[in-house]
């Protein structure tokens, strides 16, 4: 059993490491500009945001519809905290209005701080939402989302946000440096890191006692109250844990994009992440970070010479152009849910196994045919 | 003997119906009482007053010495209010605790129809049931700082669940288990809670007589080892005449008797509720 434990954990370590040590070969060999950073990073920023909303959705079993907001609250935070003081002063970005903050952080205490901001928010906005149950909750937390985007969108606040304008010039992904020096860190392999890191603490929240608390929740309110665990209490925590993750992500987000407007983080960003938990599995984390890549490499790569003119060879410009892409990208989602309603990884996880049996299972089925 | 759990005066009264009306009852430490009435007599009902899923309308339910649930009837409902006693609480602080806040002070339940944790395995389902003791705060959970407190949970678990038998089950999914197993877990679960008072909703509902046997000597068995006292539903007779010490008896949502099982089966008044009264002329 313990023999056991250990080759699944050094396996999942090796599987890890060769992931990482791509990235940062990819990194040294290919062009910047290359489009597989875009989706790597994306995706790798989708995975952090999907895996946040499956702790709340999938092992809590809270429908929320709230990760936009968060998402803004930390692209915000992030931005605003790290834009140095020099250009908040100098009518580049606040032209209309005067800046109210007079100083600047480095990028870690920006992602962090990004966290905090969206977690003290989720938890005043926890007290009364989470006394609701499933739709109820769905609606409300929706409702506080586009109330933040739209609040942010406030002349009053101007001098914080920008008002409805962007920000930029923040520390971006270009601008990223090994700590106390110059020399430029690759930013793919750094947005991996962060999301490695984040992943991996929701990962050890879920297997740790608290975890298990949210999963009895997610079974049986009724019992899990029945066994001591206070529901409101571990539902506030699940969504303020959640929220912290959604606003790094949403920090990173605004690192990946240069800038950020409130106009971004609209409902459909929401859909979007709850299309990829739902493709991935809910209660799957690696289901969700499989679905995020695979989503992303889809709308932003493989299916775009659907807009294009030209796909799989076939040139016709009069069918394949701009917003045909999504026509067939919408399809594909309604097949992947009609037919793999379970989605991806179902409840599991990717494990060597799984893998292994796929495969047997395939080469089976070739040498039945023969 | 000291008395445990004491109910005084408690109703529960649902918009104009009175579940649960005027019921006083004690239970000592070390006995096992059974509380025992036709369908919808308010059984289960005085169980989820107990353990704070139902606020009662009115009434005062104590632990150990000490009152836990305490209320009376206010607002509209005093207007609406049909049971006895409308004044005797009103006086004193209203109490109703969450069912968790209950559970903490020592009282664990089984439910009716099984509600064991469905995606957990069997050893899971036990050690989410001790979560509650946890110290640990969830920083030190997460970064596995107090691991020793998760150890010494996982091995209480496994002690728990070799002394229920099911510690060969211990990897399968709860609700794939035989049904007798379910029941035995949900008793086990119940009593990774630490509790001094465990509340059986129907333990036996579904058995067969073999099995009924069987659970009853289970009950007398952890009651020993666990040092408990229980409160249970139940409605195999041979169950309730074979180990309660004194049997409660509710119809129509009021206590028509108490006592041991002998005095009850000679009964008329549990005869009349139980088989109905002729209308003779």
């Amino acid at each position: 059993m313990d023999r056991e434990k250990r080759n699944h954990l050094i396996r999942v370590f090796v599987a890890i490491a060769l992931v990482y040590g791509l990235v940062a070969v990819l990194e040294f060999t290919l062009r910047p500009t290359s489009i597989i950073f875009t989706v790597l990073r994306k995706g790798a920023i989708y995975s952090l945001v999907a895996v946040s909303m499956n702790l709340l959705n999938g092992f809590t079993g809270l429908f929320s519809l709230g990760q936009a907001g968060f998402m803004l609250l930390g692209a915000y935070t992030y931005a605003i905290l790290t834009m140095p003081t020099a250009v908040k002063e100098s009518e580049r970005v606040y032209r209309y209005y005067d800046a109210l903050i007079h100083f600047d952080t480095g990028v870690l205490a920006g992602l962090i701080a990004a966290g905090l901001i969206a977690a003290v928010f989720a938890f005043f906005i926890g007290l009364p939402v989470l006394r609701l149950k499933s739709d109820y909750l769905a609606i409300a937390t929706l409702g506080f989302a586009e109330i933040i985007r739209a609040v942010c969108q406030w002349d009053v606040l101007g001098p914080l946000t920008n008002g409805a304008n962007l920000l930029r010039e923040f520390k971006d992904l270009s601008r990223i440096t090994l700590p106390f020096s110059d020399i430029p860190f690759p930013p793919t392999l750094f947005v991996f890191i962060v999301v490695g890191i984040c992943i991996l603490l929701i990962v050890l929240l879920i297997n740790s006692s608290y975890g298990r608390a949210f999963k009895a929740i997610r079974d049986d309110e009724t019992a899990a109250e029945a066994m001591g665990i206070n529901l409101f209490r571990h539902k506030e925590l699940s969504f303020v844990i959640s929220s912290f993750f959604a606003g790094i992500s949403g920090a990173l987000l605004a690192m990946f994009q240069y800038t950020v407007q409130a106009q971004q983080f609209r409902t459909v960003l929401t859909y979007e992440i709850l299309l990829i938990v739902v493709i991935g599995g809910i209660g799957s984390i690696s289901g969700s970070c499989i679905a995020s890549f695979l989503y992303i490499a889809l709308s932003e790569w493989w299916l775009r010479g659907l807009d294009m003119g030209t796909f799989l060879g076939i040139n016709a410009p009069d069918l394949f152009r701009s917003g045909f892409r999504r026509l067939v990208f919408s399809v594909i989602i309604m097949i992947i849910v009609l037919f793999f309603s379970r989605g991806i990884m179902g409840d599991k996880e990717l494990s060597y196994e799984r893998v292994r049996s796929f495969f047997k299972g395939r080469i089976h089925r070739k040498e039945n045919a023969r | 003997m000291k008395t445990l759990l004491s109910l005084e005066h408690v109703t529960m009264q649902f918009g104009g119906v009175v579940a649960v009306n005027d019921l006083s009852m004690h239970v000592d430490e070390g006995e096992i009482i059974a509380l025992i009435g036709p369908n919808g007599a308010g059984k289960t009902t005085a169980f989820n007053c107990i353990t704070g899923v139902y606020e009662p309308t009115n009434g005062r339910i104590s632990f150990d010495g000490s009152p836990i649930i305490v209320n009376h009837p206010a607002g509209k409902m005093k207007r609406l209010y049909g049971g006895l006693e409308h004044d005797m609480f009103a006086n004193e602080k209203v109490l109703s605790p969450t069912p968790d806040e209950i559970t903490k002070l020592g009282i664990a339940r089984t439910f009716q129809n099984i509600r064991l944790f469905k995606s957990m395995n069997v050893f899971d389902n036990v050690l989410t049931a001790m979560h509650l003791r946890l110290k640990s705060n969830v920083f030190s959970s997460v970064l596995r700082i107090g691991y020793k407190e998760e150890r010494a949970m996982r091995a209480e678990t496994e002690k728990l669940l070799k002394e229920q038998g099911l510690w060969n089950h211990r990897d399968d999914k709860a609700t794939s288990l035989p049904y007798g197993y379910q029941r035995r877990l949900e008793i086990a679960r119940a009593l990774a809670t630490r509790p001094r008072l465990l509340l059986l909703d129907e333990p036996a509902a579904g058995m067969n007589p073999q099995e009924t046997l069987e659970l009853a000597a289970f009950i007398r068995e952890i009651k020993e080892k666990y040092n408990l006292t229980v409160l249970m539903i139940e409605h195999h007779m041979d169950l309730v005449m074979g180990i309660s010490d004194r049997v409660y008896v509710l119809d129509f949502g009021s206590l028509i008797a108490e006592g041991t099982p002998e005095e009850i089966q000679s009964n008329q008044r549990v005869i009349d509720a139980y088989l109905g009264v002729a209308e003779d002329v």
